[in-house]
């Protein structure tokens, strides 16, 4: 688009810096304590959508006292309408590297694995060339830290840290109670940080450029930039960087195709935004977060089979194990069928809705949780389009 | 099945006896097999020491760990919104067409397995399929039929 | 000491352990939060999410088993959105759940109905699932029925199955909707590996895995003319059959069981602890004559350790797990089956009977021993030598059809011949029980004196539930006949339940453990906690049934087997000598390999 308002950031995909490895080797001279001062100064909040402060998770596992830790990078992207992290893996695998490398050297493991859902074998052989060169430099410089790649199998939940242990641990990727947390007991039940892909890349911007600079991003709560995956009924799909902190009418204005009914913000977990809430939402954290999945519809597209498209997708991907989200996903879903064929009255919505507030407040994980997000946006928001 | 034994010794030797080798080497069976059999699963969870029933409790939880027979070409249609907005149907129809297999059926020859799959990452180029790993974006009924060509003379 | 954490639990104030759960916490309060897939002998799982609590200033609801107490913690167990959550959780359950109750064996007897019952869930909130679902029932067991339309996936069976038992014959399957409980490719139980301890039966909340009952079948005995029906009945059984009556646990009902048995019309009650005792003098003289041909004719293919063989769940584990030491068995059978093999021998030949009439039934603490009486081996009489398995749930329930108040019933005698025992027989049904009895005769035979024990308590081999127990008995001051044993130290280990009967075999593979003779049970604390006994089953229940065992043996005239005076008669009588040829022909059995994948 010609007069684009949002301000476009070139952090993330912005090149690499002129000397291969070269922010990982000035990083590492440095002290723990600077490094992990800077990451909690960058008010840098984690990139998979739940954005605890990275810094606070770094520090934690660092004092977790033990001498077996691991780096995990989450790279089991599987929200519907997100992308991102193919595309930074695709563009600057260094950065995540490096982040990790980062990541390994403050809270003192010795092991990192990314963890690549398998819908993205394909990226594996540049991957790991890439990550040659990673284990050559890291030689070079005297970091003892090596990195592997772990498939994941077609499995959503596996994005849910402690699933995706359980997953590399060979078992099913069903989450784990919590606490524990990861910080202290993670893979193999040893103190772990996991964090996003995109994450480990801000870490690694952040060190580059300092926290002040970093900071110039974004708004108060919500610092830095943000990788869009932007889809849907949009003239401009694709991967855009974007600060932090935008209104979403503003968002609409560029990527809408003029037509936009519907926002979903944060894929099949987050929200939908209808047209009359455009102007008073703001993309962070202090309004709705997103892991950078934004996908809109205009008003030739039924609102009932988008809810129901994920709700089969949560059926079917819900872990199972939990009650709410095992037999709530299911519930819901043959709830709006049998309102919109009419064997059941509308008022039965209320009763979905309801049952969608326990599974929020009762499952296990943030997947059950989460289905009530979209299930009660488009519910509330378009409850015309869900009655026969 | 004696080639099936040695597949799984050699890949016990790679990945070891771990718990944690077990994901890899599954993936490795299915990549080399399209599929995980009974017996396979039964001789990874005896040079595991697990039970078979773990294994085929990790094994089913997987979408991309078949446990019941595939074609050489397994293919995995994207069936998330945004793909479906974009003519997901079609392709698939026209998949059923070329193939004359329903979704979740094998052809005969097993050549090709057609399924659908959930997100596949290319929402912004959908309709999107994966054929073993290999993705295809930005489908047209042209290209499917390009592509589908080239797999039956492979 | 450790650390006191301080919470509120519905307006009260605690201070408990730290680690401690929120269930823990609210339970020493006495305030009851519902649960499902909590179980106390296994680790917490926290996925029915029935047991959620409302905690202040936190915007989920936390499962309280799965939940730690923190410092300061504010608990509502039973406010308006915990009850409407429960009340939902419930209600999903019920709609994935056929719950078609009155055709359910565990009809009144099933935790989510009383849940149901509790919470008033009448009209069912939300679509019925089940006939989407294409449930399937495996019922080509003998002695498990799995049926998954009473499945609420808390997976105890599971946690059961490989915590417990190390045997993982049960997983959890698939995912999302279509996650299930299932054996390896869902394959029926009799073709996997489960070793049918029932184990999984004892925890399942609902109907989902329950014994497969004999109840008609036996009723259809009693009343028919032509037959005439012997009843044995386990050592275990007696101190727990009061459970399954409304009586608390650790009560002796011998005297009333046997009038229970004879009111529902048996011809002839008897008791297993008779070939119990039998059991003590084959297998002591089996483990003698091993020691001798390893250490007189140092026969290097003596198989020793020698293991008992009295749990049928450990005789079929050892046949898919470790079926090259199946050598290393007792050959001796069970007492169950001994029982079945001389009830339609001896017993007939005594009672002057056609053994085709006689039809024998067992009423076992065991699910196992419903597949052993099926064992093609177990027919030595002619006849399969025990008809009909009952569990002691099984009998309760046959005791609630007649209307007996148990409670008031008289105290009875078994009747006579292979009616009378000792306190030998009746720690069988303890874990360490079959060592010590053994010990108590062995010891006596080789060195003419009693087991050098205050009381005739061996409790060095009493085990204890969750390890093994090893201890070393020094044999001296033997008889002539016995030289070669002087100064032996014989070498014991006891272990209960199939994941310690698991690390005692591998010792013994791996040349880790050098015993002479080992006891192994399949259930946790023994049969007294077997998969046959009456639900809820946890440590404390089963310590209560340990103790009334050891109080019942202290309590008997004769406690040595050998001392038993039918015992001497039958060999008197028909059997001959221990290891003759009779006793090979009715009382020992061989073992067959299976696979274990």
């Amino acid at each position: 688009m010609s007069d684009a308002k949002l301000k476009r950031v070139d952090l993330i995909f912005g090149e690499y810096s002129n000397v291969k490895y070269k922010v990982l080797a000035d990083t590492l001279i440095r002290s723990n304590e600077e490094i992990l001062k800077d990451l909690l100064d960058s008010g840098l909040r984690g990139r998979g959508g739940a954005g605890f402060p990275t810094g606070m998770k770094w520090k934690f596992t660092a004092e977790t006292p033990g001498n077996e830790k691991y780096v995990v990078c989450n790279a089991d992207e599987g929200e519907p309408g997100t992308f991102k992290d193919k595309e930074i893996l695709t563009r600057v695998p260094r950065k995540v590297f490096s982040g990790m490398a980062i990541c390994g050297k403050v809270i003192g493991a010795k092991k990192g694995f990314l963890y690549l859902r398998g819908e993205y074998k394909f990226l594996l052989p540049d991957l790991l060339k890439e990550l040659d060169q990673y284990h050559e430099f890291s030689k070079q410089l005297g970091h003892d830290f090596s990195i592997e790649i772990r498939l994941g199998s077609g499995a959503y939940i596996c994005g849910e840290e402690s699933a995706l242990f359980e997953s590399m641990e060979g078992d099913r990727g069903e989450p784990r109670n919590k606490p524990p947390y990861p910080t202290t007991s993670g893979y193999l039940g040893k103190p772990t940080v996991i964090n996003n892909v995109e994450t480990f890349v801000n870490v690694l911007m952040i060190m580059r450029l300092g926290p002040d600079q970093y900071k110039k991003l974004g708004t108060t709560d919500s610092r830095g930039s943000k990788v869009f995956s932007v889809s849907g009924d949009t003239p401009i799909p694709g991967i855009y960087e974007l600060e932090l902190g935008m209104p979403l009418e503003r968002f609409v204005d560029e990527f809408g195709d003029g037509d936009t009914k519907a926002v979903q913000v944060g894929g099949a977990s987050g929200f939908c935004v209808p047209r009359k809430k455009f102007k008073d939402t703001v993309i962070g954290f202090e309004g709705v977060p997103t892991g950078g999945s934004m996908m809109l519809f205009n008003s030739s597209r039924s609102m009932y089979n988008v809810l129901h498209n994920y709700l089969e997708f949560f059926e079917e991907e819900s872990c199972g194990q939990c009650t709410p989200c095992r037999v709530g996903c299911q519930q819901l879903r043959k709830g709006i069928v049998a309102v919109k064929k009419g064997d059941k009255k509308s008022v039965y919505l209320d009763q979905l809705m309801k049952l969608s507030e326990s599974m929020k407040i009762t499952a296990k994980c943030g997947l059950g949780q989460s289905v009530a997000n979209s299930f009660s946006s488009i519910v509330n928001n378009f409850k015309e389009e869900m009655i026969y | 099945m004696a080639t099936s034994d040695y597949l799984i010794q050699d890949l016990v030797e790679k990945y070891g006896r771990e718990r944690t080798s077990l994901m890899p080497i599954l993936q490795e069976v299915v990549q080399q097999k399209n599929y995980l059999s009974d017996q396979d699963m039964t001789e990874i969870a005896k040079e595991l020491d697990l039970s078979a029933a773990q294994v085929f409790g990790t094994a089913t939880f997987y979408s991309f760990l078949d446990t019941e027979p595939r074609g050489k070409y397994v293919i995995r249609v994207c069936k998330t919104i945004t793909c479906d907005m974009h003519g997901k149907k079609l392709i698939i129809q026209t998949l059923e067409d070329m193939l004359k297999i329903k979704v979740g059926e094998t052809t005969p020859n097993k050549k090709f397995t057609l399924l659908e799959t959930n997100c596949l990452g290319w929402c912004h180029e959908g309709p999107a399929m994966l054929i073993n790993e290999k993705p295809f974006s930005g489908l047209t009924l042209e290209r499917i039929h390009d592509i589908i060509s080239e797999y039956m003379h492979k | 000491m450790t650390k006191q954490i301080n919470l509120t639990i519905d307006g009260i104030n605690i201070s408990v352990e730290e680690g401690k759960t929120i269930l823990e916490a609210a339970r020493s309060l006495n305030i009851h939060v519902p649960t499902l897939c909590y179980h106390e002998d296994l680790c917490v799982a926290g996925n029915c999410r029935v047991c959620v609590v409302e905690q202040e200033n936190v915007k989920n609801l936390p499962a309280s088993c799965a939940t730690p107490a923190t410092e300061g913690m504010v608990i509502h167990t039973n406010s308006m959105k915990v009850r409407l959550a429960r009340k939902h959780i419930v209600e999903l359950l019920l709609s994935e759940h056929n719950a078609d109750c009155t055709k359910c064996y565990k009809n009144k007897n099933c935790e989510l109905q009383t849940l149901a019952s509790q919470m008033l869930t009448g009209d069912h909130m939300f679509l019925d699932l089940v006939p989407d679902k294409k449930y399937t029932i495996d019922r080509f067991n003998t002695a498990i029925i799995k049926d998954d339309s009473r499945c609420i996936r808390c997976q105890r069976c599971v946690r059961t199955c490989e915590e417990l038992q190390s045997v993982s014959a049960l997983g959890v399957a698939y995912r999302g909707d279509k996650m299930k409980i299932s054996t390896f490719f869902e394959n029926p139980l009799f073709e996997v590996v489960c070793t049918n301890c029932g184990q999984c039966v004892n925890r399942c909340p609902t109907g989902a895995l329950i014994e497969r009952n004999y109840i008609d079948q036996v009723w259809d005995a009693i009343y028919d003319p032509t037959k005439h029906v012997v009843v044995q009945t386990a050592p275990a059984v007696r101190i727990a059959l009061g459970e399954a009556l409304g009586m608390a646990p650790g009560k002796i009902v011998t005297g009333k069981m046997v009038a229970a048995l004879r009111r529902l019309g048996f011809d002839s009650v008897l008791d297993t602890d008779f070939t119990a005792d039998l059991t003590i003098i084959e297998e002591g003289h089996e483990l003698l004559s091993r020691l001798k041909k390893a250490l007189v004719d140092k026969d290097p293919k003596t198989a020793l350790p020698m293991a008992t063989s009295c749990s049928p769940g450990w005789i079929k584990f050892i046949e898919h797990t470790f079926p090259e030491y199946l050598p290393n068995l007792s050959t001796c059978k069970s007492p169950q089956q001994m029982f079945g093999a001389l009830t339609k021998t001896f017993y007939a030949l005594k009672r002057k009977l056609d053994p085709k009439n006689i039809v024998s039934v067992s009423i076992m603490p065991c699910t196992a021993k419903k597949f052993e009486a099926n064992r093609p081996e177990m027919r030595s009489s002619g006849y399969k030598d025990v008809d009909y398995v009952l569990t002691t749930r099984e009998l309760g329930i046959m005791i609630k059809q007649v209307g007996l108040e148990f409670e008031a019933l008289p105290e009875e005698h078994f009747d006579s011949f292979m009616g009378t025992s000792t306190g030998a027989a009746v720690i069988f049904g303890s874990t360490g029980g079959v060592m010590e009895a053994a010990l108590r005769t062995v010891y006596e035979v080789v060195t003419g004196r009693e087991v050098p024990f205050d009381g005739l308590n061996i409790t060095p081999v009493r085990g204890t539930e969750g390890e093994v127990r090893e201890a070393t008995i020094l044999i001296e001051k033997v008889k002539p006949e016995w030289r070669f044993l002087e100064g032996v130290e014989l070498k014991c280990a006891v272990a209960n339940g199939l994941a310690h009967a698991k690390t005692v075999m591998q010792n013994v593979r791996d040349g880790k453990a050098n015993y002479h003779f080992i006891e192994i049970m399949a259930c946790p604390g023994g049969c007294l906690g077997g998969g046959g006994q009456p639900i809820p089953t946890n440590r404390d229940i089963r310590s209560k049934r340990k103790s009334a065992i050891y109080e019942e043996d202290m309590g008997m005239p004769i406690r040595k087997s050998h001392e038993n005076p039918e015992i001497t008669a039958i060999y008197k009588d028909f059997l001959e000598k221990p290891l003759g040829h009779k006793s090979h022909e009715l009382l020992h059995t061989h073992y067959t390999p299976r696979k274990r994948y």
